[in-house]
């Protein structure tokens, strides 16, 4: 039940990255294509999570955690360089 | 693993990839940035929300110790998704990007 319930989750968060990565490719201006990353990087960390339970291990969630923490720091770096024209002043 | 730990995980996993979706369904179909901003920011903290307290759950029941980086994950998502959309937010705005009005017509 875990297994098939999983594998939807799977499916289903790969139909929203697909979605994700299309707003990447056709943003009208860069602020979309940040907002674009910001969501893969959030759907890659629930489907890290998803797969993680599928495969019984515990090494995936950590995986998640690093994954949640950098895409942070990646969508704050975008939009300071956006507001600033600099990261580090 | 009992029947109703499967249930409760099965059933988390998926309300989570549901969000998930529903939040990507927003990003890509709404017409302005601020919308586009405003869908996948509540979405997303609710989805990956629920996936990482399924992740919890099933470390707990499965290996008798609940995965505390589940937890870290729900925390850090938590205070982390608001803070980004507000910077993101302050760039668009500083960017003055065209902001959606609904037609006379009503199209």
């Amino acid at each position: 039940m875990i297994v098939a319930a999983t594998n939807l989750a799977l499916a289903l968060l790969g139909v929203a990255m697909m979605l994700a990565f299309w707003r990447l490719l056709r943003g009208p201006d860069i602020v979309d294509r940040v907002v674009a990353i910001d969501m893969l990087y959030v759907n890659a960390c629930a489907m890290l999570l998803a797969y993680g339970i599928r495969m019984d291990s515990l090494l995936h969630f950590e995986a998640a955690l690093i994954i949640a923490m950098l895409g942070f720091l990646t969508t704050a770096a975008f939009a300071k360089f956006l507001l600033r024209g600099d990261i580090i002043e | 693993m009992n029947v109703a730990g499967e249930v409760m995980v099965s059933a988390l996993v998926v309300l989570g990839s549901l969000f998930c979706l529903l939040g990507s369904i927003g990003l890509a179909r709404l017409p302005d940035v601020f919308m586009r901003l405003h869908g996948p920011g509540k979405a997303t903290t609710l989805g990956v929300g629920c996936v990482a307290l399924a992740s919890v759950i099933y470390s707990s029941l499965r290996l008798g110790s609940p995965a505390l980086d589940g937890l870290l994950i729900i925390l850090f998502v938590a205070i982390t998704t608001p803070v980004s959309a507000h910077l993101v937010a302050k760039a668009a705005l500083h960017r003055r990007l065209p902001q959606w009005r609904r037609d006379r017509d009503g199209s």
